[in-house]
């Protein structure tokens, strides 16, 4: 009986099973990927209906709508992002882990980024050419909703922990969230409309990466921190 | 030095304290701004280009000030209930917030009726001023939500210090994204930097003293609410209210 | 290698009850100890305590004569945890499950399969585990337990959902724990034969 002199796996693995789990948990209910995914498109449809479908109006309109769309769709999908685990017992698992918190909290947002973020990316470009964006700048859009969702992610995951067993705590997962998230879709929808305007936009990418980088480094710490204290 | 500090941190102390060190912000406070206004009103010359309407700084300027301030207070406040586990900072926190974002939102009112006469609309989306109080207001809510939401106070004054925290953070950069914005927009901000003669400088100087000792006197008597309020199963409270004096 | 647990003058308060107050106790390798009490008393929330998932108002928690909090990682890869709960999810299979968790673990010498056979699921490995009864679900959990091959067992309430059968394997695979070294904290209403020594701690 010598286990505490046995290795503990690094760090990197224990990030990488807990994404795994998750992404094999979203394999088997793609409805909690999807759902996120129509709702970013039936938001893209409600604007030309309610401003007038008129050309000039779209162009100009579409990289806020479409980042409006991003920023609601994610926080759809982060109520989720622990409640399960919440509900069966496993974040007691997770808090009671060998491996440090932040780590696995990490695996959890990589996880929910290829889940939320990623889709959106990739299915963005279909719904910019509906807003008559050109070829060109729907790859800066693409750009922009890659970096800046890796930031919503992962301050998402901060309101989700602390919003965790929580009656009625979608209504407050927004209110907390979306005053954070605003700085990314400021860089995020500015730098498109600047790309679109033939500006120069590399300011908001760059600021944009440099949020993605800083979150990733700090928000997992804030998240493992709510997630004891929401789990007392 | 420590044991003084122990003491004010026990919370039948700092009852006692803070009852007696309020009327010495509130006193003062309230004539400084007495004062500041008489100054502002009568003494300093009107503006060549706002007229009288650039007047409304002597409380908007003050107020927006300490929108901040107390944001600042209570992620302080929260992190040093964290670190340090110290339950009356937890109270200085929660009693904070409400005052401060009473003037965050005096700081939007008073900017948007001094916006009417200069942009000729109560509300310009282009201020980048503006716009960061406008989120800042929302910051507030959404703490003070969180504290509503959490029935248990211990676990509430935790939760909500980190996102006081998160937030002291985000309340720079949205500063400094809110530039960039407006920067793109040709945004346009009633506040000019430039030259401000001597008399308006003192006046407003004069207000912003009186208003943050207005503030520290507030804040001392929600804290007292506060800290009876957590402690009103306690001894000391039942005794001081039961006592013939029926408590300070 | 023998292991202590022992806390000294621990206190909690949830919400406005004061669960317990100057509990103290120790532990050593070999022995099982007890948290007892009625219903909401507060046994689970002393198990978790001692976990380290609630603070305390007053007191520490060591492991080896080191305050937990110091050497918090150290002290998680020694425990492992089964309770109600059981923390597995239900839409991944038995064997999905299971190898999450020793993903996250060190390794071990533990034979898996002898371990599924002992505890009667080796037929289940490919199910989904919300197709399983409450009892396998447990069992499933036990497995967990064994599989990870650290010193300290905390069960909270580790005989509900279980038959007969069941409740005897349960006391049968502690009674092997403690006489390989193991320890092992439970919190249970009913009281525990063991012949191995057993350490109360009731709660008032």
């Amino acid at each position: 009986m010598n286990a505490t002199d046995r290795q503990v796996p690094g760090m990197l693995s224990g990030l990488l099973a807990t994404a795994k789990r998750d992404l094999l948990l979203a394999w088997k209910r793609p409805g909690d990927v999807l759902n996120p995914l129509f709702f970013f498109a039936m938001v893209c449809t409600l604007f030309p209906l309610a401003v007038g479908p008129s050309a000039e109006q779209l162009e100009f309109s579409g990289p806020g709508v479409l980042w409006v769309a991003a920023l609601l769709s994610t926080l759809l999908s982060l109520n989720s992002l622990f409640l399960s685990d919440f509900e069966d017992g496993s974040l007691d698992q997770l808090l009671v882990s060998p491996q440090p918190l932040p780590v696995l909290v990490l695996g959890k947002t990589l996880a929910h980024w290829l889940t939320s973020g990623v889709p959106l990316v990739i299915v963005s470009p279909v719904l910019a050419i509906t807003y008559r964006m050109p070829m060109d700048v729907v790859g800066v859009m693409m750009l922009t909703l890659l970096l800046g969702t890796i930031s919503l992610s992962l301050l998402g995951s901060i309101g989700a922990a602390l919003t965790v067993g929580l009656h009625r705590g979608t209504a407050l997962l927004s209110l907390l969230i979306l005053p954070l998230a605003m700085p990314i879709m400021i860089l995020g929808a500015n730098a498109v409309s600047l790309a679109a305007s033939n500006d120069v936009y590399t300011t908001g990418i760059w600021a944009l990466g440099a949020y993605a980088i800083a979150s990733i480094s700090l928000a997992p710490y804030a998240t493992a921190a709510a997630l004891r204290i929401s789990n007392e | 030095m420590w044991t003084w500090f122990h003491k004010l941190a026990s919370p039948p102390h700092f009852y006692r304290t803070a009852a007696l060190l309020s009327p010495w912000f509130a006193v003062p406070g309230l004539a400084l701004i007495a004062w500041g206004t008489w100054q502002g009103l009568f003494v300093v010359p009107m503006d060549y280009q706002q007229g009288d309407a650039f007047r409304i700084i002597y409380v908007h300027v003050p107020s927006a000030y300490l929108s901040l301030m107390a944001y600042m207070i209570m992620a302080t406040g929260g992190a040093i209930g964290l670190i340090w586990r110290m339950k009356l900072s937890h109270a200085v926190a929660a009693a904070a917030a409400p005052i401060g974002a009473a003037f965050t939102f005096l700081a939007l009112a008073t900017g948007s009726i001094w916006g009417r006469p200069m942009w000729g609309t109560w509300w310009e989306w282009g201020d980048p001023r503006m716009m960061s109080e406008l989120i800042l207001l929302f910051l507030y809510f959404g703490y003070m939500a969180l504290r509503a939401a959490i029935d248990d106070t211990a676990k509430a004054d935790k939760a909500s210090a980190v996102l006081a925290i998160v937030g002291v953070v985000n309340v720079v950069i949205v500063h400094f994204s809110v530039e960039w914005w407006s920067s793109l927009h040709q945004g346009q901000t009633v506040f000019k930097r430039g030259t401000m003669d001597a008399d308006m400088k003192t006046a407003l100087l004069i207000m912003i003293l009186g208003f943050t000792l207005l503030f520290g006197s507030m804040l001392l008597r929600r804290i007292r609410t506060e800290v009876l309020y957590r402690e009103r199963r306690t001894r000391w409270v039942r005794d001081m209210i039961l006592s013939p004096k029926g408590g300070g | 290698m023998t292991h202590k647990l022992s806390a000294d003058n621990l206190t909690l308060i949830r919400g406005e009850r004061c669960l317990f107050q100057g509990l103290s106790f120790a532990q050593e390798s070999g022995g099982l100890l007890l948290l007892e009490g009625r219903n909401g008393c507060g046994k689970t929330s002393l198990m978790r305590a001692i976990a380290g998932m609630l603070s305390l108002e007053t007191g520490q928690v060591f492991w080896d004569d080191k305050p937990v909090e110091k050497q918090r990682q150290e002290f998680h890869g020694a425990l492992v945890w089964l309770a109600h709960r059981t923390g597995l999810k239900g839409d991944l299979t038995l064997v999905e499950n299971l190898s999450f968790e020793s993903a996250l673990r060190a390794q071990s010498s533990i034979d898996v399969e002898s371990v599924y056979e002992r505890l009667g699921i080796s037929r289940l490995k490919k199910l989904i585990l919300r197709s399983l009864s409450a009892g396998q679900q447990r069992r499933v959990a036990l497995a967990r337990m064994l599989l990870a091959d650290v010193p300290l067992w905390f069960m909270d309430e580790p005989f509900t959902n279980l038959d007969r059968e069941g409740r005897a394997l349960v006391i049968e695979l502690v009674e092997e724990h403690l006489a390989k070294g193991g320890m092992c904290v439970m919190a249970a209403h009913q009281d525990v034969e063991l012949e191995a020594p057993v350490n109360r701690v009731t709660i008032q």
